[in-house]
């Protein structure tokens, strides 16, 4: 019988990675990730958990471990956040790279300088193209679901990619949420036991992790690129599977009343959830707006998400990060870069906000949808839209 | 024992590279002759051999191999890059290294 | 039948060899002498985690490999927190019964820059967790790979491309960095230095620091003629005269108590070890006693440890 408890999105994740019976974890503290490693910790202590808890003395140090780890066969989690991402940086292109399905929780956190251990998505941006599947959680349900689900995918023979599973700091990690536990019977019913071909091991020694020449690096690269496009496949076939197991079905892009939806906006994360109130008041003084949360970001749902927004005459993009002397948000750039060659397609219009914790309200994305349809009618010399920063904003010029 | 011949980097498609470019077959290297960078190569005298394996022990190549029938300790010269220290440590002087001639 | 090992005075020394000829070091390489004599000493049943280095590079081109056992490369500073990672990971699956019993060593493999430098880090974590595997140091005093820049390691007085010889400069100013002392004060049970001059007592250590469940430590003398300027045929030599002359002496520390391996009753002077090497050429006189000051204070300081802490001396603790 599944079971409906409160739970942070950071204990939602420890316990799906030990309903997931991981054999390895490697984790270094950080705020607001730190829930994460303590529970596990916790969990091991009591048996809950038969894992190898490796308390590393770096997050270089913690993902590095996982490769062992993972080169050796065990099903291997670990999590960070914000600085702890960026200093595992080159690690992360090296366990795509070399094909270990680690699955990451990353609780969303703002990167310094100035210091901030609050939420945005900073933290996601600098890793998008580091070659790992990733997906983010709009509530504590998908911070559990997402991450047994990580495992499904991650493994697959057909796929071997690591799997990074974004939830916001604070927002989500500490905040409790009412989740809805399965049966242990069932995850062992989605989860294959993991049998990765080509584990260390004396009776049949391969060597992981030759070096390039100039004459073989491109090919391993485009090999690379071809399987991670290829993953979408398996993809979606662990959220089919997921949905006739535990009843939730989960999609690349979730496109919340957008029928005939004239103004969308396009949120990830946890302030999907806010964007679907503010959508409500809305529609319910008869404007036709409609919103979409991008879940899956990395191999980037392309045909999704043209899908979505077929119809649409404006596209408001919420970015909660810079991409400083970029053309915009991020994820906007991303977003008009997949519907530059579609012959007929929104107006995209470009927002940031909710950074280093900066919390945005109903309000806050009402105004987005006002202000979002303003400058589609009307245009502006700002390549960005802001919201909530005190102080008049121009000057984001090209 | 016949080497394998096998495909150069250069000759390999994407398609060829296994996952994780992860190498099954150990100790595959050995197809590559590094004997060739050789500019003096060493010569046995079998008659002050003492048979004491000092140089196959000390050969940084794995050029000189296991004894022979007669338990001498012979240079494979597809593999030994001509450094010279079977020379230097060899306790009898019985190795000298000769200049490699152009063919 | 061919003869698995072969008898060499009192040694039985294995013909396997675990590293392919066709490697790509440098003629006259001591490191990889050093290497294939330590996978002697090794066997077959390892996981080796190896650094960025001169040993990852010219065993590792793709599509092929020198290696014979199984081997992982990653990056360069985190060969000893991938060693975690692979210990842990086997002896946790072996535990939940996922994979059958089997006695596997975790090695790392790294040299002097990625350990002294960039990997200390990594290392102090991995010994100070008691992660049950060996720690290979392979020290040629600079990052050779690269091209022979200078690390913690290299010599006082030692030229290297980042810290090189001049008009205004000895080359490098300061003192090899202690490693072994480091180690041996995280308190893990064995720490050696061994050298490619001294080839038994090399595999000797080894194997007793591949026996000890718990964290080891063996550091190896890596002659490089290329950035030592010394010729090819002289690794081994000068990795004896390293030795007989105290600049590198052979210990031991089992437990805190160490044990000295090679104590020449008269040691030959510096001058004999820093000669045949063109790394040193500039260095004049007055260096050149400065650098045999500094080794016999150093020596003797090592000679009045093995006095105190000595294997031979009794303790109430140790029993």
């Amino acid at each position: 019988m599944s079971k409906r408890v409160g739970l942070e999105a950071s204990h939602a994740a420890a316990e799906a990675a030990r309903m997931a019976d991981i054999d390895v974890t490697a984790a270094y503290p950080i705020t607001p990730q730190t829930h994460i490693p303590e529970r596990l910790a916790e969990m091991v202590a009591n048996g809950e958990l038969e894992a190898a808890y490796i308390p590393v003395e770096s997050e270089h140090s913690a993902l590095s471990a996982c490769l062992g780890s993972a080169a050796v066969g065990a099903r291997t989690f670990t999590a960070t956040a914000g600085q702890g991402l960026e200093l595992m940086h080159e690690v992360v292109y090296v366990a795509s790279s070399m094909r270990y399905p680690i699955v990451m929780v990353v609780a969303n956190r703002a990167l310094s300088a100035p210091l901030s251990v609050w939420g945005d998505h900073s933290d996601a941006m600098a890793v998008r193209d580091t070659g790992w599947i990733q997906v983010f959680c709009q509530n504590n349900q998908e911070a559990f679901d997402l991450t047994v689900w990580a495992f499904r995918v991650g493994e697959d023979p057909k796929v071997l990619f690591p799997v990074m599973v974004h939830f916001d700091g604070f927002s989500l990690s500490h905040v409790t949420e009412p989740v809805i536990l399965p049966e242990q019977e069932e995850v062992d019913r989605f989860l294959p036991k993991f049998r990765y071909p080509f584990a260390l091991n004396p009776d049949h020694p391969m060597t992981h992790g030759a070096f390039g020449p100039p004459d073989i690096y491109s090919e391993t690269k485009v090999a690379q690129e071809i399987a991670l496009r290829k993953s979408k496949a398996v993809i979606l076939q662990g959220w089919q599977e997921f949905g006739d197991i535990f009843g939730r079905y989960y999609e690349p892009v979730e496109s919340y009343k957008t029928d005939g939806a004239r103004l969308l906006v396009l949120t990830m994360g946890s302030f999907s959830e806010t964007a679907k109130a503010a959508v409500d008041i809305k529609k319910s003084s008869g404007e036709s707006v409609g919103l979409i949360n991008l879940r899956l970001w990395r191999p980037f749902p392309f045909k999704e998400l043209r899908q979505a927004v077929k119809g649409a005459e404006t596209l408001v993009v919420f970015d909660r990060c810079i991409s400083f002397g970029g053309p915009g948000g991020p994820v906007c750039s991303e977003v008009r870069s997949a519907l530059y060659g579609e012959k007929k397609r929104p107006a995209v219009v470009s927002f940031v906000g909710g950074m280093g914790g900066r919390d945005m309200s109903v309000e806050d994305f009402e105004y987005v949808i006002d202000r979002g349809r303003e400058v589609a009618e009307k245009g502006s010399p700002e390549l960005f839209e802001t919201v909530g920063i005190r102080g008049e904003v121009t000057g984001i010029r090209g | 024992m016949a080497k394998k011949k096998l495909k150069a980097a250069s000759e390999l498609t994407w398609k060829d590279l296994e996952i994780g470019n992860i190498v099954k077959e150990a100790g595959s290297a050995s197809a590559r002759r590094t004997g060739d960078w050789r500019t003096q190569r060493p010569i046995l005298d079998k008659k002050k051999c003492i048979k004491c394996a000092l140089c196959w022990l000390n050969c940084p190549d794995v050029a000189i191999k296991p004894p022979d029938k007669e338990g001498y300790y012979v240079a494979d010269l597809d593999y030994c890059k001509g450094c010279g220290i079977c020379a230097e440590i060899c306790p009898v002087d019985a190795i000298t290294m000769v200049e490699e001639e152009e063919k | 039948m061919e003869a698995t090992s072969i008898k060499m005075g009192k040694n039985r020394v294995p013909v396997e060899e675990l590293i392919a000829e066709g490697h790509s070091f440098c003629t006259g390489c001591g490191e990889v002498l050093a290497l294939r004599l330590a996978c002697k000493a090794l066997g077959r049943n390892v996981i080796i985690a190896n650094a960025t280095g001169c040993i990852e590079i010219c065993t590792s081109p793709l599509p092929v490999t020198s290696w014979r056992v199984p081997w992982i490369h990653t990056l360069f500073e985190n060969t000893a927190a991938v060693a975690s990672g692979t210990e842990a990971g086997l002896k946790v699956l072996m535990k939940k019964g996922k994979i059958p019993q089997k006695d596997i060593k975790c090695v790392a493999v790294a040299g002097d820059g990625g350990t002294s430098d960039i990997g200390l880090q990594a290392l102090s974590g991995a010994l100070e967790r008691r992660h049950n595997f060996l720690y290979l140091c392979f020290d040629n005093e600079a990052y050779m790979n690269t091209g022979i820049q200078r690390s913690s390691a290299t010599p006082y007085g030692a030229s290297t491309t980042t810290a090189p010889a001049g008009k205004f400069s000895i080359g490098q100013t300061t003192w090899k960095k202690n490693l072994p002392e480091i180690f041996v004060a995280h308190n893990i049970p064995y720490v050696a230095t061994a050298s490619p001059g001294y080839p038994f007592d090399l595999m000797k250590k080894v194997k007793k620091a591949a026996e000890v469940n718990g964290p080891t430590y063996v550091h190896l003398l890596s002659p490089c003629p290329t950035g030592w300027r010394s010729p090819s045929n002289l690794s081994v030599k000068l990795a004896k005269l390293a030795v007989e002359t105290a600049i590198f002496p052979l210990y031991e520390v089992e437990n805190g108590r160490y044990t000295l391996n090679v104590d020449p009753p008269t040691l030959k002077p510096v001058e004999e070890y820093l000669k045949p090497q063109g790394r040193f050429r500039h260095l004049l006189e007055d260096e050149i006693k400065e650098i045999q000051r500094h080794v016999n204070e150093e020596y003797a300081r090592l000679k009045a440890k093995v006095a105190c802490f000595g294997a031979s001396t009794s303790s109430s603790e140790q029993g």
